[in-house]
């Protein structure tokens, strides 16, 4: 028996418990992608359920539908274009009346849809009851109460969901407008009688007298006249209420929204202040708030490097153990070299830099954004970034760079304009990964001692704020300023955590492994053919005049485009049998400060590609080319002066 | 005493006290470089005229009556060193003396128009601060631009101007009446729940001028000095 193919989307604010309800709902079968041609990510899974086949498609989380971000655009026009057979509105019981806005903005899509009224729990211990009875006449829609978090209400959602598709929605109340504007709705719809739109008559006369740009370009191509007069009804309204007509649209569904929600609410205000909210002033405090964020931040750091040095050396020893069967396959001749040498021992170098470190920190990080930490330090940050022509949510991917700079570049994504994309972008590429922690770490903290390597990190933090405040300067703008709702803090869990380090490291893989593997086979390549010594020369007016480093540093820094620890693990095994120690400190300083700035890898150019562009990426990896040989030399030069 | 050092008066009280903190005579006298007991005599004057209240050894802080004085003039000044500036082309570090002459000369309807026509700018361009609102009774500048022909003495003009969320303290709430921006920052705000008419509370803010925290509709928004900057609501009476 084929089974029915059914397409549920679920849609809601951000911070709502959204993508909880979706890992509940499809397990493992999912897909993460990015809507076609967009930089908006697409989450995607499957399940069975009653003889159906459902795919459901987690749509990002909004807190409007019109045009402001991308994010709204995509979301729209899917709901509308692609028509899923039902929406699930995930909505915030704690703070309905901003989620119901967005509900009833969904109702206006006319779309078959249901109300999952999630975390009730934290609701009713806000003092919010909500009576879902009561919601459910007043919108018209069905209502679920549901704790998605701990699975409750999850089968009566689906249940529910497929009692709508079968016998179809008929009972769903829509705003109602004022009169004067409900006339001129009116109005417009009739002459949109004979246009064939994707968006409902009704919403479309609605966007209009918004001024939606989106929707006023399309409909100008089939009916003109329409466009027009609602351009002039708008005016018209504008003269009857002394507002904006976008405004006094906005207002009015706000009000509506806030009206139902009334109804339908009853608020019991706690005596005390939820445990919740005790934490919330504490971690946004003036003073205490700092100290909270930079002693956890420390505190994750070294656990995590701790942690992965240890792992990290157990699985190279582990791995390393394969040589002899690859020698016995492939033998020791070209071939041989060429699988050992360079692709295995690039698959190596990732793995052991991707497991150890990179998996903790995620895991780390994304409990910490689960948990609604992360919109914190924005707050406390979003003075500082703004020195760099950026805001608080710009925090954000420069500590994912901390891990990798891959996905932070990608991480990108949240802020507003192409310009802060680009600024947070160049200074994430700045921030020292786990492999540039391996060198410094490795080289100046072993052999230095930590305080030297402290010292490494707090200039990075120097070069950040320099360099941003220079790319700042080169691209000015007003920096746009930070709205963000700052969510109530909730348990985070552990499958969401789990599932998004899951799919940030599959990103990684993707995109980092395939460059290592090829880069360490076409540098093995060349040194199998005897190409890596005139290299080395020919780069030595770098290196050796200026740089003050060995000839062969020239190879490994080569090596360190692929991964940048590679160039320290290579560095070691070429200066054999003294090693490292054969390093005077200063050009061990040296030699780290260039490998730390000199070029962002192979992975995260080919993210800034992706991200920026080719022109930009470029640009970005050729400045800091220079930037690091001309600081990598004149450091030479005052630590002599200092020794 | 002239109304021109009653405006000069009122509006160096007003940049120098923050927080809404009374300011001592010294510091005033410091700001003109007088001495201070010519300063005592006119803060004498401006109190029985109702623009201030001040009390020896205290110092001196503003009247509603006064503080509408003063957030009216620097405006005026504020927009003058944009007009100064951008159309005039006038160097930056002349711009402020110039404005502090023609301040006290421009009529409210020239200040409107004034306004109107560099595209309602929001901060000055010498140090960056930021321009008060008009009493026009908009609640965004694109109403102004398409309803300003309409006769005013009908919808009348506000009792109070209204004064930036980023004035506000902690523990404050006001009503939104009008918002400055282009129409996407003001799609963005209405979306997130910041229409005229919606009360906002001031939780806290975060040090050294950081972002606001503030209460809508239930639910809480952290919000940018730009944000906070180009929001403007009617202040409840403590």
């Amino acid at each position: 028996m084929t089974q029915k193919k059914l397409i549920i989307a679920l849609a809601g604010n951000a911070n709502v418990g959204k993508s909880v309800i979706f890992n509940y709902l499809t397990g493992l079968h999912q897909h993460i992608g990015n809507w076609p041609g967009k930089t908006v990510e697409r989450a995607e899974g499957t399940l069975s359920f009653k003889g159906y086949t459902i795919d459901i498609v987690d749509l990002p989380g909004i807190y409007s539908l019109s045009t402001y971000s991308l994010e709204e655009l995509v979301s729209r026009k899917y709901i509308a274009v692609e028509r899923p057979d039902l929406v699930i509105n995930v909505v915030d019981a704690s703070v309905l009346e901003r989620n119901l806005f967005f509900t009833l903005q969904l109702m206006e899509l006319e779309t078959p849809m249901i109300v999952a009224l999630n975390q009730v729990d934290i609701a009713k211990r806000k003092g919010i009851e909500v009576d879902t009875e009561k919601l459910e006449q007043l919108l018209g829609v069905p209502v679920v109460q549901t704790v998605a978090i701990k699975g409750i209400g999850m089968s009566q959602l689906l249940e529910t969901a497929i009692e709508v598709i079968e016998k179809g929605q008929t009972t769903r109340r829509d705003v109602r407008y004022g009169e004067e504007v409900e006339e001129r709705i009116a109005k417009i719809t009739e002459m949109l009688q004979d246009v064939q739109f994707y968006y409902p008559q009704r919403y479309v006369a609605v966007k209009l007298l918004e001024g939606d740009e989106e929707i006023a370009r399309e409909i100008a191509k089939m009916a003109p006249q329409a466009v027009n007069a609602a351009k002039e009804l708008a005016g018209e309204i504008e003269n009857l209420h002394g507002h904006a007509c976008s405004t006094v649209i906005t207002s009015e569904r706000y009000e509506a929204a806030g009206s139902v929600a009334r109804q339908a609410q009853k608020l019991v205000p706690p005596l005390k202040p939820t445990a919740e909210e005790r934490l919330h002033n504490l971690t946004t405090d003036r003073i205490a708030g700092y100290l909270i964020m930079v002693s956890s931040l420390l505190l994750i750091f070294f656990a995590i490097f701790t942690f992965g040095n240890y792992t990290s050396d157990l699985l190279s020893n582990l791995l390393n153990r394969l040589e002899p069967l690859s020698t016995n396959l492939f033998g020791t001749g070209i071939v041989g070299s060429l699988v050992w040498g360079g692709a295995a021992e690039g698959l190596i170098a990732g793995v052991t830099v991707a497991l150890p470190y990179i998996i903790p920190f995620y895991i780390v990080l994304y409990f910490l954004e689960d948990s609604g930490y992360l919109s914190r330090i924005a707050f406390l940050m979003d003075n500082a970034m703004h020195k760099i022509g950026l805001h608080g949510k710009a925090f954000i991917p420069m500590m994912l760079g901390y891990g990798c700079n891959v996905p932070a570049c990608l991480g990108c994504r949240i802020m507003e304009t192409k310009r802060e994309r680009t600024l947070a972008a160049f200074v994430t590429t700045l921030v020292p990964c786990a492999a540039r922690t391996v060198i410094i770490l490795g080289l100046v903290g072993h052999f230095l001692g930590i305080q030297w390597a402290l010292a490494l990190y707090v200039f990075d933090l120097v070069v950040i704020f320099a360099l941003g405040r220079l790319a700042f300067r080169v691209m000015p703008g007003e920096p746009s300023a930070l709205i963000m709702e700052m969510a109530d803090y909730r348990m985070p869990q552990l499958r969401t955590v789990l599932k998004e380090t899951w799919f940030r490291l599959a990103e990684f893989i993707k995109i980092a492994f395939p460059l290592i593997i090829v880069g360490s086979l076409v540098i093995k390549a060349a040194d199998v053919f005897g190409l890596l010594n005139p290299v080395a020369n020919l780069l030595s007016p770098v290196t050796v005049a200026w740089l003050g480093l060995p000839v062969i540093t020239g190879i490994t820094l080569i090596f360190g485009v692929l991964r940048k620890e590679l160039s320290l693990i290579l560095l070691a095994a070429l200066l054999a049998p003294a090693g490292l120690q054969a390093l005077t400190p200063v050009q061990m300083v040296v030699f780290t400060l260039v490998a730390m700035f000199y070029i962002p890898c192979v992975a995260t150019i080919s993210a800034l590609v992706r991200e920026l562009g080719g022109k930009k990426a470029l640009f970005i990896t050729l400045f800091e080319i220079a930037f690091a040989i001309i600081l990598g030399g004149l450091a030479l030069r005052l630590l002599t002066l200092v020794t | 005493m002239s109304s021109k050092s009653i405006e000069d008066y009122l509006k160096a009280i007003y940049i120098l006290s923050r927080n809404g903190k009374p300011i001592s005579t010294s510091e005033i006298a410091e700001h003109f470089k007088i001495a201070p007991a010519s300063v005592t005599e006119m803060l004498k004057k401006l109190a029985k005229k109702g623009y201030v209240k001040y009390s020896p050894y205290r110092g001196v802080h503003l009247t509603r009556e006064g503080f509408q004085v003063a957030e009216r003039v620097t405006r005026k000044h504020r927009l003058l060193e944009r007009f100064l500036h951008d159309v005039l082309r006038i160097r930056e570090d002349k711009v402020h003396s110039e404005a502090c002459e023609m301040e006290h000369a421009l009529s409210d309807e020239a200040e409107e128009s004034l306004c109107r026509f560099l595209n309602h700018p929001d901060r000055c361009p010498d140090d960056g601060k930021i321009i008060p609102a008009c009493d026009l009774p908009f609640s965004t500048c694109e109403e102004c631009v398409e309803l300003h022909k309409k006769d005013l003495e009908e919808s009348g003009r506000r009792q109070r101007i209204p004064v930036s969320i980023s004035q506000l303290k902690q523990g404050d709430c006001g009503t939104v009446s009008f918002i400055r921006g282009e129409h996407k920052v003001l799609q963005r705000l209405s979306d997130m729940g910041l229409t005229p008419g919606t009360e906002v509370t001031v939780v806290k803010s975060a040090p050294f001028h950081g972002p606001l925290e503030i209460l809508v509709r239930g639910s809480r928004l952290a919000l940018g000095r730009g944000m906070t900057e180009i929001i403007f609501v009617e202040a409840e009476e403590a």
